[in-house]
């Protein structure tokens, strides 16, 4: 099984979408639960790769490779030159994610059950979606990497303008236009690689790109690869994001319906961070040191940015939005400090953020179901109502400000470490934005929980809810009391970074 | 030329030719005796059956060596196998959507239809095959003119009317800047054959003459630019798209802009190519950027105006606008690339834009306007349909995993692969690209957001749901595996024998 077993994985919720189209639209149940078994097959598949990886097994094993398409065959260029293999792999980095995808793919289809119309499509295009960013992590050559990563585009458009909320039309063409602009900004990098260097594969380039001695089919200059680097990191920037170029990423969040949010949140923000870590820092490793300063500075202006603004939001999806805005200025921060603790605090970030941000919005969909609205003024007193819930949330929100004992705490301690040993100045200004996020989540959680009490009639956390709510929280205390489950896979990968660093 | 030597060449090589030409006049001699109201669907068949046959003809003749024939006038060699290929694939694709084509007022004029549409489809294989300025040309006047009548067929409709006249001024216009641009290459080397003025210009250079070479370079492209619908004569193309019937668009758009950047190919490159030039290797090198700068205006003019469009027809046709600029930048490029990426191109946009023509005649057939709110619901009324429109239009904005992504991938990788590259040009051609999502992305809006605004059945007839099969099969194949057409042009060994 090996040979195919990352494409089994990758391409597996095929398999729902064919069995869907099979079903009467009428069939609400029926979907319902295809469309959750569908996600299962990845999950158990991705699981078990990862269990096999803790006890020793050398995922390498796993690497896909075969011919795939050719661009002009001539006599004076090698067999190889110009050629796309359908090519994939996975490092201990690359699998962290594929297991937050797939986990966060499950309990979002659970989630799912509150959407109220065309269950069909929507679980469709929900699949088709797990596909595209299950390639993406696995992809290992550059147009194979962009191919999924459009994959991801045109279900999220039709996901978010089809079954969003009030302004879920004008969320869509934003999501669309802002993270169009970023793969085009890719694309252009990507092109320009593989016509220069006459290869796509990831691995093969970044030898090429660290060897000066190498022989390229047209030359690259040091100009060029400012230019590169800085179009990786706008079009990453896109899609993380970093402050200028975040507007659509609010929308998206207040407007799509809470399940997508969960992987929009939990993966889709975190496919920026992965193509930093991989692309620009990998590709470009001497070039990205020239940048680290300017990275940590874009990572706090994010950080208080986003801070600042979640402290006077009056809705709660907006209080997450800018929450996540300023949780992935960590994630900048720790990539900025460049030595291991803070690339380690980086990662740690955007899988731990992965999970609570989706485990918040699970529950802002479980609140807007029942209440009708996720205005703060609108949902005091939830600890009546809804004990469990509120119980819930404030558990996310602790975790979320970086209490002890959750994944929060890890990764933000991990990337500040990283960053004193690195900037201290800039790190004591980040530190305040550690306190504005204590602050601001506290407001908006207590402001909920305790108050007046508003909504009435409604009932509390109940059937299959249970799962997701859990599951998540179990997950983020597992990785803060022991980190290890995290830190070792990603080791090698750390350890690569840090090679290319030159020691 | 004695009979001798008239028997002697290898007639076998204008067999596609012969075929098309016997069938047309079979056709219009049929007309002619048949009664007047018997209905003319048989002679689409006919005609549809003389394409397919001359495919199979051009098949047979695929591996065949480069043959020239009739004092060089008319050659065989893989540019023209691999460019008559497109047209005559288009070709049938249209002429199976005119089978079907029922429009609001009736059209007195079907066998018409018919056997100018193969005369037109003659005047484009000619020009694929010319060694000789004036074959060319002649190809270019018959394929026009039979086009001009095209787009007038409905000849009491007003909107027919108006584009026919635009576009028979315009056309002329063309026609004639290209002509004169010609008069000069002619006037230099006294010769009308494309290889003697090849042999005349290579071997001599001369400072003075480079202003009145580019000056004719410029005119010729400038002229040519009509058929492209492409800047600087692109005007056309909104209005006769407008006025036209679908099936004519469809011709227009795809089997006439093929034969324009057949004609462009076989002018400017094989007439400047190996021109000496005093700043780099050949003229044509030198005047690329010109043709950088009218494939940039193109992509622009075309992808912004498109925006404001409400009316699918006028959308289309600046989208069309921009293709042909995305092709454009493949020939500015010039590099090792250029033939293969402009033929795949051409390819996917063959079969995109075919597909999305037939649906919209289809959708379009019962409809006063071409509103795009005639999509509305596409989705609750024609859900197969709707995914197939979508497959279409992924593909024209050039998503991944579709026929239109490898056409764009591969003339990126020939704007980046040459040095100095031409990161501007490619810069223009990624950002217009996203500028054309939300066009095309507004269809979307109307075919699964918005709610049914017309409740009329939509009756989908044998022959526009064969072209719809066919081309997202096309498009969805490219797009997965794209080396199935590469693989076409193997034997061609990248038509190192274009300029022999």
């Amino acid at each position: 099984m090996q040979p195919y077993f990352l494409s089994l994985l990758i391409f597996s919720p095929l398999l729902g979408i064919l069995v869907l189209s099979l079903l009467s639209k009428e069939q609400e149940k029926a979907i319902k639960w295809l469309g959750v078994l569908a996600t299962l097959p990845s999950l158990c598949l991705s699981l078990f790769a990862f269990w096999q990886y803790q006890n020793g097994y050398d995922i390498s094993k796993l690497t896909e490779k075969r011919s795939w398409i050719r661009f002009g065959e001539f006599p004076f260029l090698k067999e190889t030159d110009f050629t796309v293999a359908y090519e994939l792999h996975v490092d201990g980095f690359a699998l962290v994610m594929i297991v937050l995808t797939t986990i966060l793919a499950t309990l979002a289809a659970i989630a799912s059950t509150s959407i109220q119309k065309e269950w069909k499509g929507y679980f469709q295009l929900f699949l088709l979606l797990e596909i595209g960013m299950l390639g993406v992590f696995a992809a290992s050559n550059l147009v194979l990497f962009f191919i999924f990563f459009e994959l991801t585009l045109i279900p999220m458009f039709f996901l978010i303008g089809k079954w969003g909320y009030f302004e879920k039309e004008k969320a869509a063409y934003s999501y669309l236009i802002y993270n169009g602009l970023g793969s085009a900004v890719l694309l252009i990098v990507i092109a320009v690689l593989f016509a220069r260097t006459g290869t796509s594969n990831i691995a093969e380039l970044r030898y090429i790109l660290t060897n000066p001695a190498v022989q390229t089919i047209s030359p690259i200059s040091d100009d060029l690869r400012y230019g590169l680097l800085v179009a990786l990191l706008v079009a990453f920037g896109v899609k993380l994001p970093i402050v200028p170029l975040h507007r659509w990423m609010l929308r998206v969040h207040v407007q799509a319906p809470p399940s997508v949010v969960m992987l929009h949140a939990g993966v889709l923000l975190k496919i920026g961070a992965f193509g930093l870590v991989r692309f620009a820092f990998g590709l470009f490793p001497g070039q990205f040191q020239q940048f680290s300063t300017w990275l940590i500075v874009f990572g706090i202006v994010n950080l208080l940015y986003g801070a600042f603004l979640a402290l006077r939001q009056t809705d709660f999806k907006m209080v997450l939005a800018y929450s996540s805005v300023s949780h992935m200025g960590i994630v900048l921060i720790g990539l900025g400090s460049l030595n291991e603790a803070g690339i380690q605090g980086a990662i740690f970030q955007a899988v731990s953020h992965g999970f609570i941000a989706a485990f918040l919005f699970f529950f802002v969909g479980v609140m807007y179901e029942r209440t009708r609205t996720t205005t703060l003024a609108r949902l005091g007193g939830l600890a009546k109502t809804m004990p469990y819930v509120s119980g819930f949330v404030l558990a996310g929100a602790m975790a979320s400000l970086g209490l002890p004992g959750t994944s929060g705490f890890i990764s933000e301690f991990m990337a500040f470490v990283g960053a004193f040993q690195a900037e201290p100045w800039l790190a004591a200004i980040g530190t305040l934005g550690i306190i504005m996020t204590a602050v601001y989540l506290l407001r908006a959680v207590l402001g909920m929980t305790f108050g007046q009490t508003t909504v009435s009639n409604v009932y509390d956390l109940r059937g299959i809810e249970w799962v997701p709510a859990i599951s998540l929280l179990l997950l983020i205390v597992i990785i803060g009391v022991y980190p290890n489950v995290l830190a070792m896979p990603i080791q090698t990968t750390i350890e690569t970074m840090m090679n290319g660093l030159g020691g | 030329m004695d009979f001798e030597t008239l028997l002697s060449y290898e007639w076998g090589v204008m067999m596609p030719e012969f075929i098309i030409l016997g069938v047309a006049i079979a056709l219009s001699l049929i007309d002619l005796f048949m009664p007047e109201n018997r209905s003319r669907r048989l002679l689409g068949l006919f005609a549809f059956v003389g394409v397919a046959v001359s495919f199979v003809s051009l098949l047979g003749l695929w591996t065949s060596d480069v043959t020239s024939i009739l004092g060089d006038t008319f050659r065989l060699d893989s540019f023209a196998k691999s460019f008559k290929a497109l047209l005559l694939i288009g070709s049938a694709l249209v002429l199976l959507l005119a089978l079907h084509y029922e429009p609001k007022e009736r059209i007195a004029y079907r066998g018409e239809f018919y056997y100018l549409f193969l005369t037109a489809l003659l005047g484009a294989m000619m020009m694929t095959s010319s060694g000789d300025l004036i074959t060319l040309f002649v190809g270019l006047e018959l394929l026009s003119i039979s086009s001009y009548i095209l787009v007038a067929i409905r000849k009491k409709h007003t909107l027919a009317n108006e584009a026919a006249l635009k576009y028979v001024i315009t056309g002329s216009i063309a026609t004639a800047i290209t002509l004169f641009g010609m008069s000069y290459i002619f006037g230099f080397t006294g010769s009308t054959n494309i290889k003697e003025i090849t042999g005349q210009l290579a071997s001599t250079y001369d400072e003075n003459h480079q202003y009145i070479l580019s000056l004719a370079f410029l005119l010729t492209f400038v002229g040519l630019s009509f058929k492209l619908a492409a800047a600087p004569f692109h005007m056309w193309a909104p209005d006769v798209y407008q006025g036209a019937t679908t099936p004519v668009v469809s011709f227009l758009s795809v089997v006439s802009k093929t034969a324009g950047f057949v004609i462009v190919l076989r002018v400017i490159v094989s007439v400047f190519a190996q021109t000496p030039s005093g700043s780099s290797a050949s003229m044509l090198m030198t005047l690329a950027p010109y043709i950088a700068f009218l494939a940039g205006a193109t992509m622009i003019i075309g992808n912004t105006i498109a925006l404001r469009q409400r009316n699918v027809k006028r959308m289309l046709a600046y989208s069309s606008v921009a293709h042909a600029g995305y092709v454009l930048v493949a020939f500015a490029s010039l590099s090792m690339f250029m033939f293969e990426a402009i033929w795949f191109y051409l390819l996917a946009y063959l079969f995109m834009t075919i597909g999305a023509f037939a649906i919209l005649q289809v959708v379009s057939q019962h409809q006063d306007d071409e509103d795009v709110s005639i999509f509305a619901g596409l989705y609750r009324r024609s859900p197969l349909m709707a995914v197939a429109m979508t497959i279409f239009l992924l593909s024209l904005a050039g998503i991944p995993g579709t026929a239109g992504f490898i056409g764009k991938m591969n003339i990126f990788l020939g704007a980046f692969v040459v040095e100095p590259a031409h990161y501007v040009l490619a810069t223009i051609m990624v950002i217009t690209t996203v500028v054309s999502y939300v066009y095309y992305f507004g269809i979307f809006v109307q075919m699964f957001f918005r709610p049914v605004e017309h409740t009329h059945r939509l009756e989908w007839p044998s022959g526009v749901i064969a072209v719809v099969v066919i081309c997202v099969i096309g498009t969805v194949l490219l797009g997965v595996f794209p080396n199935i057409a590469y693989d076409f042009l193997a034997p061609f060994e990248h038509f190192s024998d274009f300029l022999q």
